[in-house]
């Protein structure tokens, strides 16, 4: 079959990209070998654990699971682009760094995107929604306590910082 | 690259995508959100050559009445969306107990209803679901229109009524009627996961609340959701009591016919089934009482 070329233009963390891309290319692998967003990872590619989750128009959702050709016309965010400034940390990313919310780091990524929009629109969520909100994403690691507790906090912060 | 190669077509209308689905048949595949076919062509399970992408038909999607005691789902409608719309769920109570269960919240942000039904994966809780509400789906093809009951819907395996040029355009549910209760409940190993066992029962009272109907759904213990209506037949004019439940539970223990999995075993497969079948009609019983 003749492979068959899609030409898209999307926005990630607010830049805009036009690029050509085969039609079987995944998202997950556009955002990393062709954007060289390599923050998003990719663990099983059948939309399991989590690791690829990106905000699609403000929505987590698995980059694994979508063409990038599916991306056209979209506004993306990625891990790359939560921090507000090179040097700072997102109060989700300085809250995963003080209770030590992570130690091989691959399934960081995703649950940062997962819990900056959950806790946005869930400002002030008991331990039980934080665990249920983190049941979409995988961590063979941390055994989720210090993921839990770094919510926690995270949420707290955001309430304070919030104008 | 996971796919293998297939050419991509953005459907800019239902007349368009209908039209390359008569012309492509099963060599084509609709779109929709991708949670279960894109995992499929990860795999090479499956390996469409022509993709139709039916995301951009806005008309598909949405929550409408189309007569007093109904309401009509679009097939492109989101879990998210149907999770996020209060008086749907107040209509359709079962969906408020079955969409968390429907994997994880990034899966429902893009998984759609139609696709759910199309797919028709017995473990699934929405083929249930349309089961225990004697759901009516809406097909479509380049050629017409008909419309089919959910119980003459899932075929087998994986496998609907849909002929290789027809679309599941959209599903109507009649909403809970007066003096009934209704409750969904499931076992699954982990949150998120396909049920090891579900049920999805929908109970009427009569004035004298005696059980004018039961219905009766099962996920995930056969080839397609089971209909256990006929056991719950003896309760059908009398009143709720433990025995009549525990009769009830027997019933659908025999009935079913599990095959098992990596989780369980066809026995506890059916024991549970047993359990949750008293658990949920108990339940939907409850809700009556309170609203009444
Ligand atoms: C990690 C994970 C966990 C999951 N857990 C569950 C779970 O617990 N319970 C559950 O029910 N599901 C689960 N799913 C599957 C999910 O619910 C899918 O969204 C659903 O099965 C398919 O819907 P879709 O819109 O994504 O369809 P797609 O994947 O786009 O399509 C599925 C099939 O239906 C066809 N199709 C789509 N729309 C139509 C239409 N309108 N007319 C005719 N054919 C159509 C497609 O061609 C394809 O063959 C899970 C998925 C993942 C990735
Ligand atoms: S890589 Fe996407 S969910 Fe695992
Ligand atoms: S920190 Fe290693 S998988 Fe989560």
């Amino acid at each position: 079959m003749q492979p068959d070329h899609h030409e898209i233009e999307l926005t990630v963390n607010g830049t805009r990209y036009r690029r050509t891309v085969e039609s079987r290319l995944l998202l997950s692998d556009f955002l990393r070998h062709e954007l060289g967003l390599a923050g998003t990872h990719v663990g099983c590619e059948h939309g399991v654990c989590g690791a690829c989750t990106i905000l699609l128009d403000g929505d987590p959702v698995r980059s694994c699971l979508m063409l990038a050709v599916q991306a056209n016309g979209h506004a993306l965010a990625t891990v790359e682009g939560l921090a507000p400034a090179s040097g700072e940390l997102h109060p989700v990313q300085q809250a995963m760094h003080a209770h030590h919310g992570l130690q091989c780091g691959y399934c960081t990524p995703g649950i940062l995107m997962t819990m900056t929009a959950y806790l946005n629109e869930h400002p002030s969520p008991s331990e039980d929604e934080v665990r249920e909100a983190l049941s979409g994403n995988l961590c063979r690691c941390t055994g989720y306590q210090n993921i839990v507790d770094a919510m926690m906090d995270a949420a707290a912060r955001m309430r304070e910082e919030a104008p | 690259m996971k796919p293998a190669p297939f050419k991509y077509v953005l459907a800019s209308s239902l007349d368009h995508a209908l039209a390359l689905k008569a012309e492509h048949g099963d060599e084509a595949r609709f779109l929709a959100g991708g949670q279960s076919l894109i995992p499929a062509m990860n795999f090479r399970l499956a390996r469409p050559s022509v993709l139709i992408d039916i995301n951009a038909l806005t008309r598909l999607s949405g929550i409408d009445r189309p007569e007093a005691g109904q309401v009509r789902v679009g097939a492109l409608t989101r879990y998210r969306a149907l999770e996020r719309d209060g008086e749907f769920l107040r209509s359709c109570p079962l969906f408020a107990d079955a969409l968390p269960h429907i994997a994880h919240p990034q899966v429902r942000n893009r998984g759609t209803i139609g696709g759910n039904l199309s797919h028709a994966d017995p473990a699934s809780e929405l083929p249930a679901l349309a089961i225990a509400m004697q759901a009516r789906m809406r097909i479509r093809s380049a050629a017409g229109e008909r419309t089919v009951a959910a119980s003459d819907f899932f075929a087998g395996l994986l496998t609907t009524d849909l002929a290789s040029d027809e679309m599941l355009v959209d599903i109507t549910y009649p909403v809970l009627a007066p003096r009934s209760g209704a409750c969904f409940m499931e076992i699954a190993r982990r949150r998120g996961d396909f049920a090891i066992a579900g049920v999805a029962a929908v109970v009427t009272l009569d004035e004298e609340r005696r059980c004018a109907s039961v219905r009766l759904a099962l996920c995930g213990v056969g080839e397609t959701p089971v209909d256990a209506g006929a056991a719950a037949l003896p309760m059908i004019g009398s009143r709720l009591t433990g025995d009549a439940v525990e009769a009830v539970a027997a019933g659908v223990r025999d009935l079913i016919a599990p095959s098992g999995n990596v989780h369980a075993s066809p026995d506890y497969q059916r024991h549970v089934a047993g359990v949750l079948v008293q658990r949920a009609i108990r339940t939907a019983h409850q809700r009556i009482s309170h609203a009444a």
